[in-house]
């Protein structure tokens, strides 16, 4: 809502200075966004009238004009093509300073003495185009300076109204807010019942009384709609930021800007038989004043006549029926429409269409109800001074019932003291009450304070139970007055979580591991989903920013690689990225099923590029070196087996299944993959180079083992190093857990030292090298025990694997 | 005596002329060992006569000491020649770049979300998440929004396909969902993802915001304050000035709106500000009497407020990020200030 504040002072004049008014609002919850000066600063220009204008001796473009401005007549050359005689147009004396700094002197233009400027509206700031001298309304005197003659010096406030205030979407309320906040009277100029002059009428039914329990019809015959709107209130309606339109429209502007009514003008020839207030039949259609054409549904209340629709009540009216203002056949007799719909008849029908008016926004949040008789008034007052015209009587059609019921509301000064945290005195409580226009109509004194029954006046629509009336007196009393202290509580000692991992401990592990944490969109280009993970069921949005953009992510992948993406075509050689956050999976039945990731992507070099480290490019290992960290944060070395499985997202032979073992059940959990790209989607991303990525589910890795401390043996351990030769086929891992169950109780460590492919072996074969590490709690081990052991799992390793000891 | 004189001359000469502890060790062996010149001269002492012999002895054993001590010192001067040489040998150049891996690190956002985490919990709070898929009733209804109510509009909600499914525009519903099952008292934040509609200078479609309830008996508009200017002035670790101003949610009543005093120019009117002097940090109020109910809480017993902010905004005021785009580009130039 922008207002004129010079507007609202005939309203509400409080001794407060603009910036005091903005200030005043915003604290009061009338939230200002902008309050800017009507016109730019300028000086010593004033209204001149143009008594001769003869052709410049030597410019064709330029004419040599004679000047009245009161004390004189001056010669003025101007070069604007509309100036013409008995033109009122501003003036710039000499000495004038333009907003833009320009000071006009005396000047000569060709050889003609010029005294001062005439000036385009433009040069004044008060319009962005150029289109020739600004043309000053009839009547205004010259001499007068322009900016008291346009009234120039005046503040446009645009405030953002919360959705609750519907009463201050006119200058009528908010004059009555400002008079609260000032504690000062308000004037409201003086509306007088307009007498009917002719018999004429049109019948109004309401068919829906729920949705339109009030509605006013008035005719005035004999409209001259060509006449041109008067400029006092096209200047009022741009300044509240409405462009004029015609005479008609803009007078039912102007009550909606200074009432808060909307109304509606119809072209009375166009209607046929009699109004009837109803709400749409299936598959009815209307054509819009914009021209749209819209298939109504059956929630939508309507302005019908005998042939259909003619409006959409509360939101906007039809074409066919709309003033015109045509020379040829313009609108003669009007039917002027002023009604209460209700809130809950207008609101959200509007969006549904994609519309959004002046109506619709005031309707949605109530308009005061018992508003149209003085704003059918003060609508007929003003076009019969516009375009003339004979007006008939006002109608009504209304059932009463129908109307907002304003039901008594209580308020409690305990509660009220209670919910502030501090005592507001009991006279303060009443007065401000008072203002707000909810004067209590009965008042009670108990042990704990008065109990006021208070009743919302018509224009309120957000005073329902008691929060609404502490919220009132808050805001009056004003916020900053409140007291500040600290809730006290119970000093509750809650369980902490040992048992538990939590995503930030993963996040301390993999920066520490080089890896830098990103958050990308949870939705991604479907495309991208389907790459990684053709079989899930995406969540698709109906409405999404844009196409890239549409499906709610599957997994972290497509996020991680397309961020890799992203920066190296900002020349970054390598990146190791991971992210935190929920995939979405939709389900056969509808529903979603949310489920949180760690993810994460290796690329380019294994370290940045270094003069004591060799450029070697990530491979499998250092990617599962990574997973291998995050799987050990839970405690359970042995709870963990990577398997190699297909991914359709991975390359079939450098990918892993990752589960968890349930030891106590026997079962088994898919935890997540780690894995290069496949070659085909690598491809697909036009990635010169493979890419290496992992996701863990956190809910897998969600337990972690309290650590239990089971001693250690202080006698020296015994290392012996076995080298295998074996067919490549033969999984490490079996090797690994068959050297392992063939050691016996005194293992303490088996580590993998070496693996060795090569010619020398043959295509299909490898050798490992184990360092297998026994060790006694209780005392040294003997040579004989550590030779028989290795040779135990030596002879494992040759009968389950076909190894050969080498 | 001059066979004594002569073989002192050659020891001396000797020692003067080794290069390493174990030549000088040759040297020890071959004059003093059990078989050496200075042994031999004095196991020969005893074939000369009683007077000779005593003034021989004396003679010889002078000399032995002296050519010892001299040893001794030649040993030690060779020693630290020998640690010198082998320190400059082994010296580096120790302004090369020490040897190290790639540094990683966490999302601003990340940060800016475990100081407001740690804020809260060193204060007795939970932490609560929910759902980022939510349904119209918990985003919307449960929070006092009915259909059709203007607030909707401005949500700008994104929906699903084929289905009443939603993104949560806001972390309020966690509120909903932790009231229907607890019971007071409540001191819970929910830090979250949401979503809306908007993506442009100064909107991404989805943003990281914080919610915060409180619910027991007593709690007063004046604790709301105190806790949100406590709040403020912890995380940016500054006595900043704090205005509420009237506003309206549909799920508190009394609302208000929070301005600080600005964290750049404080107070005076800056760009980050629009000359205001004040930011507009984050919405909060009462909770209305009716989402208690709705949730299954007496609202007579018992009072809470709530509060909700944007980490986005925050952290930008934190770090001095003019961009908020920049946060979800992940450009590692971006990222790696951070670490």
């Amino acid at each position: 809502m922008k207002i004129s504040e010079r507007w609202l002072r005939e309203w509400v004049n409080p001794p407060v200075t603009a910036t005091e008014l903005v200030a005043q609002l915003s604290m009061a919850g009338l939230e200002v966004d902008s309050a800017e000066p009507a016109a730019p600063a300028f000086t010593g220009v004033v209204v001149g009238a143009v008594v001769a204008v003869e052709p410049h001796p030597d410019a064709d473009k330029l004419r040599v004009c004679q000047v009245d401005d009161g004390a004189g007549v001056h010669t003025v050359v101007c070069g604007a093509p509309n100036v013409a005689v008995g033109m009122l147009v501003p003036y710039a004396r000499p000495g004038a300073v333009l907003p833009d700094g320009t000071r006009i002197g005396q000047a000569k233009l060709r050889g003609v003495a010029s005294a001062g400027m005439l000036c385009g509206a433009d040069e004044l700031g008060l319009d962005t185009v150029r289109d020739g001298l600004m043309a000053l309304p009839a009547g205004l005197t010259p001499g007068v300076d322009l900016r008291d003659a346009l009234e120039l010096d005046d503040t446009l406030i645009e405030i953002d109204l919360t959705p609750n205030r519907g009463d201050c979407l006119g200058l009528r309320g908010l004059a009555r807010e400002v008079g609260v906040l000032n504690d000062c009277a308000v004037a409201e100029p003086g509306i007088e019942p307009v007498p009917a002059r002719i018999e004429a009428s049109f019948p109004v039914k309401i068919s829906h009384p729920e949705g339109c329990p009030r509605y006013l019809g008035r005719v005035i015959r004999g409209v001259d709609v060509t006449r041109p709107t008067p400029t006092w209130m096209t200047e009022r309606l741009r300044r509240c930021g409405l462009r004029p339109i015609d005479p008609v429209v803009d007078v039912t502007n102007y009550v909606l800007l200074e009432l808060g009514q909307p109304m509606h003008a119809f072209d009375l020839e166009r209607l046929t038989g009699g109004i009837d207030v109803r709400l749409a039949h299936p598959g009815e259609k209307l054509t819009l004043l914009d021209g749209s054409e819209l298939t109504l549904r059956e929630d939508t209340l309507l302005i019908t006549d005998a042939e259909g629709p003619v409006a959409m009540a509360g939101i906007m009216g039809g074409e066919h029926s709309g003033i015109t203002v045509d020379p040829a056949a313009p609108t003669r007799d009007i039917f002027l429409e002023c009604a209460f719909f209700s809130p809950l008849a207008i609101s959200g029908r509007a969006r549904s269409y994609g519309l959004h008016t002046d109506a619709s926004h005031r309707y949605e949040r109530g308009v005061d109800f018992e508003l149209q008789h003085m704003a059918m008034e003060r609508a007929t007052a003003l076009l019969l001074e516009i375009v003339g015209g004979e007006p008939g009587p006002v109608t009504e059609a209304a059932d009463k019932a129908a109307l907002p019921v304003r039901a008594g509301v209580t308020l409690r000064e305990a509660r009220l003291a209670q919910l502030l945290g501090m005592r507001i005195p009991t006279a303060t409580v009443e007065t401000m009450l008072e203002r707000l226009g909810l004067p209590p109509v009965s008042t009670q004194n108990t042990d704990a304070g008065r109990v006021w029954q208070v009743q919302a006046p018509s224009w309120r629509f957000d005073i329902e139970r008691e929060a609404d009336l502490i919220e009132e007196v808050a805001r009056i009393y004003g916020y900053d007055n409140v007291e500040v202290t600290l809730p006290v509580s119970r000093m509750r000692l809650e369980p902490t979580l040992a048992r538990q991992t939590d995503a930030d401990l993963f996040r301390a592990q993999l920066a520490a591991a080089g890896q830098q944490e990103i958050l990308s969109y949870s939705f991604v280009e479907p495309r991208l989903n389907d790459l990684f993970e053709p079989d899930a069921q995406a969540a698709v949005l109906a409405n999404p920013i844009s196409a890239d953009l549409a499906a709610m992510r599957t997994s972290l992948w497509p996020g991680l690689v397309k961020t890799w993406i992203s920066n190296r075509n900002r020349q970054q050689q390598r990146a190791r990225l991971f992210e935190i956050g929920r995939t979405f999976a939709l389900a056969a039945d509808g529903a979603v099923t949310e489920r949180a990731w760690v993810g994460g992507l290796l690329a380019g070099s294994r370290e940045p590029e270094s003069w004591n480290q060799p450029a070697v490019e990530v491979d499998f290992y250092d990617a599962r070196g990574v997973v291998e960290s995050l799987l050990a944060l839970t405690r359970d070395p042995d709870g963990w087996q990577f398997r190699a499985e297909a991914h359709p997202g991975l390359h079939p032979g450098q990918s892993a299944a990752v589960y968890r073992l349930d030891r106590e059940g026997g079962g088994e959990v898919l935890a997540g993959w780690v894995g290069r790209v496949h070659p085909e989607v690598q491809a697909e991303l036009d990635l010169p180079r493979p890419v290496y990525l992992f996701a863990l589910a956190l809910d897998v890795l969600k337990t972690r083992e309290i650590p239990v401390h089971r001693g250690f043996s202080r006698f020296p351990s015994m290392r012996r190093d076995i080298a295998i030769e074996l067919d490549a086929s033969v999984p490490g891992a079996a090797v690994l857990d068959c050297a392992r169950s063939a050691a016996g109780e005194h293992l303490v460590d088996l580590c993998l030292f070496d693996v060795y492919a090569g010619e020398k072996l043959g295509p299909d074969r490898r050798s490992l090298a184990l360092g297998v590490i026994l060790q006694h709690p209780d005392r040294t081990l003997e040579d004989g025990e550590v030779t028989a052991r290795i040779d135990a799992i030596v002879a494992a390793l040759e009968s389950q694997l076909g190894a050969v000891r080498r | 005596m001059q066979a004594l004189d002569e073989l002192i001359e050659r020891v001396e000469a000797a020692i003067a002329a080794v290069g390493d502890e174990r030549d000088l060790e040759q040297v020890r062996v071959t004059y003093f060992g059990k078989k050496g010149e200075v042994t031999a001269l004095l196991k020969g002492l005893g074939q000369l006569p009683g007077d000779e012999r005593r003034a021989a002895g004396q003679a010889i054993n002078q000399a032995r000491d002296r050519l010892q001590t001299q040893l001794e010192a030649r040993r030690l001067a060779l020693s630290a020649a020998q640690l010198d040489s082998r320190i400059a040998a082994e010296t580096i150049d120790v302004t090369l770049p020490g040897r190290r891996s790639g540094q990683g690190g966490l999302h601003p956002h990340t940060q800016t979300m475990q100081r407001i985490e740690t804020i809260f919990r060193n204060a007795g709070y939970g932490v609560a998440t929910g759902p980022e898929v939510e349904t119209e009733y918990y985003n919307f209804e449960a929070l006092n929004i009915p259909a059709h109510h203007p607030a909707r509009a401005m949500h700008d909600t994104f929906y699903l396909e084929g289905g009443e499914r939603l993104l949560r525009t806001h972390t309020s519903p966690v509120q909903a969902r932790v009231m229907e099952k607890s019971e007071p008292p409540i001191r819970i934040i929910c830090p979250g993802k949401v979503y809306r509609v908007d993506s442009d200078m100064t909107h991404t479609p989805m943003f990281h915001q914080v919610e915060g309830l409180v619910v027991d008996r007593d709690i007063s508009f004046a604790d709301l304050k105190g806790t949100v200017i406590d709040f403020l002035r912890v995380y940016f670790e500054a006595d900043l000035a704090v205005r509420f101003r009237p506003s309206y949610f549909p799920f508190t009543e009394p609302s208000a709106e929070v301005d600080v005093e600005c964290v750049h120019c404080r107070g005076e009117g800056c760009r980050v500000c629009s000359q205001s002097g004040w930011l507009e940090v984050m919405g909060c109020g009462m909770v209305h009497p009716r989402v208690l109910e709705m949730s299954g809480i007496d609202s007579e017993t018992f009072t809470g407020f709530a509060f909700g902010f944007g980490v986005d905004r925050l952290s930008m005021l934190y770090y001095s990020v003019d961009d908020l785009r920049l946060f979800y580009e992940n450009d590692l130039r971006f990222l790696a200030q951070f670490r």
